[in-house]
């Protein structure tokens, strides 16, 4: 029997007053996967991750989360995920201990499981010697990991996080993507993901990429970049305005000068390189084959790249929620 | 809660056919002693976030001995109390009231911290009731608030007012419902008012004219019909008369000051048994919490 899907979506919408945050998305990801919401801000990426999680109400549609529906079984539906959200949600004032107690009683766990969880959680985050410090002394990096900690210590099955390395340096963002992927080796459990960097999005298994309220395209990384099409290839050579020509004549390849190299673009540019030495009858020096950015693929699909979209994403969208706070 | 019982039923008629996995949830046990357990946590967090904030304690002490010393000294001398009762004896149960109302309502709408901070949330989204956060919350503030008053409580003998254990348990009890009142009261603000520099000074807005129109600090006898009316509407005069009636029945005092300084409420000409004013105290603290739980929105 095939496992049943972790979180499956019908033509969920949600409006705010005049605004359409969510325009209708249909969605399906199976258990063990880890599913990214690619998008600039004001995508409507949290607003469909906050009704996946019972903590707003669709306008219109259905999803199952865990094989419970967000909108009739909100408790049996929360008690089987773990959340992470973009602002921070820990009592500072509390020890990183402290924090999971609380989570867990909230959660009913038992209380012997809840010791053990504890210990297991802190570990696990790398937090075991700072258990006592209160969490207002922890770097912002040792914050996230105590949340995403808190988020497992009640096994979900489902893990949301939403934008999880927002706000982190680059040097703690990769540490706490190495420590997600980590996490999936070790227990059984769907990553449902947000984020608007290109980068993280790549540690997805699949993407749904999200515009302006509706899901564009969903596929794993590797296909979204072939859907692209052509490869970035760029050589440099002993005389780069007879490769040109001979790209030209021999390969039925246009190139052109670009960064100092002869630059051009194909499908299947790895599989291209041996061809290129075979065929060239002259010394070549260097070899760069750059495949297609997912932020090719958004623009490709919207028209235009994340960072366009981040601009102008200060939209109506956004001045409506502000409002609304 | 009725939608959620359902929920619970369906659950368990739900065969298990899930495959064993290492993420399955844990059974969890649910209903009242999950509930239960839940509002326990949100009081202890309470009780450790006290602990850890001396400031608060320290600050919230000396207040009230400002106004017990030194206003109930400077106006002893110019108040007549017809002999026999020290003003100071008179203002011990409002200032023991006023201690604590402030800490309590200043506990409950520690709660649009709580929001800023983004802990509310963490309690909002667990699967557990609003009912069972806020009564752990507002049970958690008129701990903490009763526990600064034990030190004013214990200065009693300072002004006259006699250790009697019963009467101790009796006034502790007491504060302890003023408290939770007015903590829950504090909570109401905070499901509506969003900016903390809002509800500082809402909450002082509401406790204010509460405090004024409870007796704590002035008597109750022989004030213009209009403002009787509005002692008599105050949920806090059903706390703090009673205070201070227990405090009277401990000391000896001439009857004639009893009758000035602590005339009994009355609705109608019909007088109030002391048990009744509890209990309308009790209950307008019951509907308080009722609309707090009514009024907070889940998705907050």
């Amino acid at each position: 029997m095939a496992r049943q899907a972790a979180v499956s979506v019908r033509g969920l919408v949600k409006r705010y007053g005049e605004v359409e945050a969510v325009r209708g998305i249909d969605l399906e990801v199976a258990a063990g996967e880890m599913f990214g919401f690619l998008g600039p801000n004001g995508a409507g990426k949290t607003t469909a991750i906050k009704i996946l999680c019972t903590i707003a109400e669709a306008t219109s549609g259905s999803a199952t989360v865990a094989g419970h529906d967000v909108n009739t079984e909100r408790s049996a539906v929360r008690r089987r995920i773990g959340l992470v959200f973009q602002e921070p949600t820990l009592d500072g004032y509390l020890t990183a201990e402290q924090n999971l107690r609380f989570h867990g009683e909230l959660y009913g766990m038992p209380r012997r499981l809840l010791r053990e969880r504890i210990d297991e959680v802190l570990e696990m985050v790398g937090l075991t010697d700072r258990r006592r410090d209160q969490v207002i002394k922890f770097s912002g990096g040792m914050k996230r990991r105590l949340e995403i900690g808190r988020g497992l210590l009640h096994s979900p099955q489902v893990l949301f996080l939403d934008e999880p390395t927002i706000g982190l340096d680059p040097q703690t963002r990769a540490s706490i993507w190495e420590y997600i992927a980590s996490l999936r080796e070790r227990q059984d459990i769907t990553i449902f993901v947000t984020t608007h960097y290109m980068d993280e999005a790549e540690n997805c298994d699949r993407i749904a990429i999200m515009n302006e309220g509706r899901i564009v395209v969903t596929d794993t990384p590797d296909a979204l970049k072939s859907s692209v099409g052509a490869d970035r290839v760029q050589i440099r050579t002993e005389d780069d305005a007879a490769a040109i020509r001979q790209l030209r004549d021999r390969l039925g390849v246009e190139a052109a000068m670009h960064d100092g190299m002869v630059t051009f673009s194909v499908a299947g540019g790895a599989e291209f390189v041996p061809k290129l030495f075979a065929t060239l009858p002259l010394r070549i020096d260097t070899v760069t084959v750059t495949r297609p950015s997912l932020d090719d693929v958004f623009m490709s699909y919207t028209g235009r790249t994340i960072s366009d979209a981040q601009a102008d994403g200060s939209s109506a969208f956004l001045r409506a929620m502000a409002g609304r706070r | 809660m009725t939608e959620q019982t359902q929920i619970e039923r369906t659950e368990v008629r739900e065969p298990e056919a899930r495959p064993a996995r290492r993420a399955a949830p844990p059974l969890t046990p649910r209903g009242v002693g999950h509930e239960a357990r839940a509002a326990l946590m949100v009081w202890r967090r309470e009780m450790i976030r006290f602990r850890n904030d001396r400031a608060r304690m320290f600050t919230m002490l000396l207040q009230p001995l400002l106004f017990l010393f030194v206003m109930g000294t400077g106006l002893s001398s110019v108040v007549n109390t017809g002999g026999g009762l020290d003003f100071r004896t008179f203002l011990f149960p409002g200032v023991l009231a006023m201690s604590v109302l402030f800490s309590a309502a200043f506990a409950g709408i520690s709660l649009v911290w709580d929001r800023e901070f983004g802990f509310l949330r963490e309690m909002l989204v667990a699967p557990v009731s609003k009912a069972s956060i806020i009564v752990g919350k507002c049970l958690g503030g008129a701990t903490t608030a009763t526990l600064q008053s034990v030190v004013l409580l214990a200065l009693a003998g300072l002004v006259g007012v006699p250790y009697h254990p019963l009467l101790l348990v009796s006034l502790l009890a007491l504060l302890f419902l003023g408290a939770f009142m007015l903590t829950a009261m504090g909570v109401l603000l905070s499901a509506r008012i969003k900016q903390i520099q809002a509800a500082m000074p809402a909450s002082q807005l509401i406790i204010m004219p509460m405090m004024f129109l409870s007796g704590a600090l002035f008597p109750m006898a022989h004030l213009p019909d209009w403002l009787s009316l509005l002692t008599r509407i105050n949920p806090l005069t059903y706390v703090v008369q009673p205070m201070r009636a227990v405090i009277f029945d401990h000391i000896d005092i001439p009857p004639a000051a009893r009758a000035a300084f602590n005339p009994a409420i009355t609705w109608g000409g019909w007088q109030v048994p002391l048990g009744l004013q509890v209990l309308v105290a009790a209950a307008v603290t019951v509907a308080i919490l009722s609309t707090c739980v009514a009024l907070f929105d889940r998705t907050d």
